[in-house]
């Protein structure tokens, strides 16, 4: 990076606000998943007018721009595989303005979203989206990849939640659009645009997002089926039966096995599911009588036993299985991929069928988990990076769990979205009219081709 | 110092299996203080494995870092994958000092820590600074506000310094109070005796109370702790057979010690020394009898202190004994053992104080930003009194107060007991 260029940026953010060592720019180059590729300067920037004076100057000097939030992206999204300047948006963490009357906050994106949800909850009110990474990952990145999570299943995801937005157009300018209305049929949906867009169309640097009141009640069942096949089919018997749960999380054998292995948490170990099942609701006895229903079905459908947890220790176990998983895979085996293919929910069985044979066939462990109540699947090949053999036999898994989903009517990504990992898949996934269309709104809002280029959409 | 071909490397483990989850970043104290990569557990796990797999230069900037870390040990908590971020950059630094070694390192942990007489000697203008008056009168003058910052909160970490070291002072064998049920050896740190003799001198009253027969050998030497931080390792080791040696000698049951960074790195012996064949029996049996005196005050049959404290009293959980010996609710049991005490939980009570030794010497920024963090939870819990028992965080804690001028007392949970203990009932 030129000299002057340098000393722009740090006019712009302040001296505090530019890391260019080799030891910063070293960690600025992954995400959440192996991929690595050094930027050639960090910007923090702590204001949208900032941001919007580092875009000027960037595209007067053509250089690439990579919004990154905390770095736990699953898709290479914030990865800046050609240089340039990472723009990271950590310290634009405040909030701005909670508005607890008309149930709606006004934030900064870079705040962790764990923060929010624990701000937003002294108050009573509830922001439901719960990706994992909720602790190590922002508002903003939330946005820019429409994170879902567990809850999504009855709450909907992150992109249900946002009301209005504030971006910073790859020219500088600032769009505003949305508002403290629901409902808002004026113009062209923007906010949906820029929901889910990965940093290719502008940064987000402001959000109002909706709330709802805190549910009081909270149910949590298990049900451990002997076959995964049945475990599969209940999903969508229990949907079936007009009950929308919060979340149903399916868990199989290669991942009860590696928890077990990796903490001991007294799962089973003979069978080849389980479900992890969660009621909410205001009423106390309705969301008794949901988990019961709930319960009947799974037992109908082939569950040896269904347990409901008795109080918050009992529940936080059972989240504590569901989430120790990835880093359960991580610790079984030097390296994991983990996708999020999504499918009709009456093909979820299938799919599961499927992925079984695949590993079958190539030899690899798959474990297979997932919000399964949303047909959100989340197949994890497990190998080792350093033998070549496997890199390419998990490649050609990949590919395949990719047209498993196609072919039932599903989708390569479900909530992680496509950053560079899932790119070489996206021309068969998406409708040749649908992605001219969307390239020729990139070409049109970032003409330039400095904002995250390579990423999302094919070149 | 080894030679350069038999180096001891950092574990592999503790950086290959990072799969770059980021969940560490959440509890970081510097990473919340800083929000970059760089300040973070994940960016110094990242680091270490480029420099040591040779993507990227072992430069000063580099090994900066991993002084950066205050080792308040939160990641290697929250790691799901159970690696141990902070443990990597201490071995990082030992790295550093095998390949560079430096000369003044060695002259301060070999020669000075590792002698107890020749700290007292050093530290001897600091308690005269004190016994002369000289410090009542800087402070009755106002001449502390003439110190630059820094200086001055260095000034605010000093207790009331004792007369003499306690070390010098300590009978090697306290007799209990009535029958001996135990007898038990009280490892007496180097702060302790240096700065909080009064505390030390609480913690074997309330052994002797509770029917413990005291031993503290005079000849045991600094844990090794300082040294370790500085990336000297091998000088910790020397410490570690010298100290299991000396408590080896006096036949007693249990090891205590009231200050948490000593007592975790006592229970680290074991481990430390697993490779030598000579020394990894005795050195697990040493670490596997040594206990905080919170821990060892809980498993026994404690006699309920009869004078009370009122007061509103706030724990703050050391890093080296929350994490370091997983030592929870020991110390908030005894406290609430008092009459009169009301317990109140602070918010972010496991949250380090920003002391890690001496980042407040060393990285005064950051160390200050997380102290204000901690004092505005202190503050919030609306606390007379903060215990905490550890004299690291007595020190931080001390200089947050005086920054705040706050009347919020700081002392170690031992202390209140004792006090209790002498009070009789009311």
């Amino acid at each position: 990076m030129e000299e002057k260029t340098v000393k722009e940026l740090k006019k712009i953010v302040g001296r505090d606000g530019v890391l260019h060592t080799p030891e910063d720019l070293a960690v600025y180059g992954y995400d959440g998943t192996f991929e690595d590729s050094s930027p050639d300067i960090v910007v923090l920037p702590e204001t949208t007018e900032q941001v919007s004076r580092i875009l000027q100057l960037a595209g007067r000097e053509r250089i690439p721009v990579v919004t990154r939030g905390m770095g736990s992206g699953m898709a290479g999204a914030s990865v800046p595989y050609r240089g340039g300047i990472v723009l990271t948006m950590t310290r634009m963490n405040r909030i701005i303005e909670l508005d607890e009357e008309n149930g709606m906050v006004l934030v900064e994106s870079g705040i962790i979203t764990a923060e929010l949800q624990a701000e937003v909850e002294k108050k009573g009110l509830y922001y439901p989206p719960d990706p994992s990474s909720n602790r190590q990952s922002t508002i903003g990145g939330n946005i820019a990849c429409n994170a879902g999570g567990p809850r999504c299943l009855k709450y909907g995801v992150t992109g249900d939640y946002v009301l209005g937005l504030t971006v910073v157009l790859p020219d500088g300018r600032i769009l505003k659009t949305g508002g403290k209305t629901i409902k808002d049929v004026v113009g062209y949906d923007l906010k949906s645009l820029f929901t889910g867009s990965e940093g290719t169309l502008g940064v987000i640097t402001e959000a109002r997002l909706k709330l709802i009141a805190k549910p009081d009640v909270i149910h949590t069942a298990s049900a451990e089926f002997p076959s995964l096949n049945d475990a599969s089919r209940t999903v969508n018997a229990i949907l079936s039966a007009g009950i929308v749960p919060v979340t149903l999380e399916l868990i199989d054998d290669t991942a009860i096995a590696c928890i077990e292995e990796a903490m001991s948490l007294g799962l089973p170990r003979d069978v080849e599911a389980m479900l992890i099942i969660e009621t909410d609701g205001s009423d106390k006895d309705s969301v008794a009588r949901e988990i019961e229903r709930i319960g009947a079905i799974c037992k109908e459908n082939g569950a040896r036993t269904v347990t409901v947890a008795k109080d918050e220790d009992e529940r936080n176990n059972l989240w504590k299985a569901r989430r120790s998983i990835a880093p359960s895979l991580a610790r079984m085996s030097p390296n994991k991929l983990g996708e999020d293919i999504t499918v009709p929910r009456n093909a979820i069985p299938e799919a599961v069928r499927r992925l079984k044979d695949i590993s079958a066939r190539h030899g690899l462990p798959i474990a297979v988990f997932g919000h399964a109540g949303d047909g959100n699947l989340h197949p994890n090949v497990l190998f080792d990076l350093r033998n070549p053999d496997e890199r390419a036999t998990m490649e050609k898994m990949i590919a395949e769990i990719f047209e498993t989903a196609l072919d039932l009517g599903g989708t390569l990504s479900g909530e992680h979205g496509i950053g560079s990992l899932k790119l070489p898949f996206m021309e068969r996934a998406v409708d040749a009219v649908s992605l001219d269309v969307q390239k020729s709104i990139r070409n049109l809002l970032d003409p330039l081709g400095i904002m995250n280029p390579g990423k999302a959409l094919p070149e | 110092m080894s030679q350069k071909n038999d180096l001891h490397k950092p574990s592999e483990n503790e950086y290959l299996s990072c799969i770059r989850c980021g969940l560490c970043l959440s509890n970081c104290p510097t990473y919340r203080e800083y929000l970059t990569e760089t300040a973070s557990p994940r960016g110094r796990v990242a680091l270490a494995r480029k420099g040591l797999e040779g993507d990227l230069k072992l430069t000063p900037n580099l090994y900066e870092q991993m002084y950066a870390c205050f080792d308040c040990l939160a990641c290697n908590e929250i790691c799901p994958v159970g690696i141990r971020p902070a443990d990597l950059a201490l071995e990082m630094r030992y790295f550093q000092e095998q390949m560079n070694p430096k000369r003044w390192k060695g002259t301060l942990f070999s020669g000075l820590l590792s002698k107890p007489k020749s700290m007292e000697r050093v530290t001897f203008p600091l308690r005269l600074y004190q016994m002369l008056g000289v410090r009542r009168l800087v402070y009755a003058l106002g001449l502390r506000l003439l110190m630059p910052g820094q200086l001055r909160d260095m000034e605010a970490m000093l207790p009331h310094l004792p007369q003499r070291p306690l070390r010098s002072v300590l009978p090697e064998i306290t007799e209990s109070h009535g029958r001996s049920a135990r007898k038990v050896g009280f490892f007496l740190g180097c702060a302790q005796s240096l700065l909080f003799a009064d505390e030390s001198a609480a913690t074997v009253r309330v052994l002797a109370r509770n029917g413990c027969t005291v031993i503290t050998p005079r000849d045991a030497k600094c844990c090794g702790m300082p040294a370790m931080g500085y990336g000297r390792q091998d000088t910790v080791l020397d410490m570690a057979r010298h100290n299991i040696e000396v408590f080896e000698k006096s036949g007693i049951e249990k090891i205590i010690t009231d200050c948490a960074t000593c007592g975790s790195t006592l229970k680290e012996y074991g481990k430390l020394l697993s490779d030598d064949p000579r020394w990894a029996e005795r050195a697990k049996s040493f670490s596997g009898r040594v206990r905080d005196i919170s821990e060892f005050l809980m498993e026994i049959p404690i006699i309920k202190p009869e004078g009370a404290i009122d007061a509103r009293i706030t724990y703050h959980d050391p890093c080296h004994l929350r994490r370091g010996q997983d030592v929870r609710q020991e110390p908030r049991e005894l406290i609430k053992m008092i009459n009169g005490a009301e317990f109140v939980e602070m918010n972010e009570a496991d949250w380090c104080c920003g002391s890690a030794g001496s980042q407040l010497i060393t990285h005064y920024g950051t160390s200050l930003k997380v102290l204000n963090r901690k004092m505005d939870n202190v503050e919030g819990s609306g606390a007379d009194i903060i215990a905490s028992g550890c004299p690291g965080c007595q020190m931080q804690l001390n200089v947050g107060v005086r920054r705040r001028r706050s009347k919020i007392r700081v002392v170690h949970p031992v202390l209140l007991l004792d006090e209790a203990y002498s009070k009789k009932g009311t």
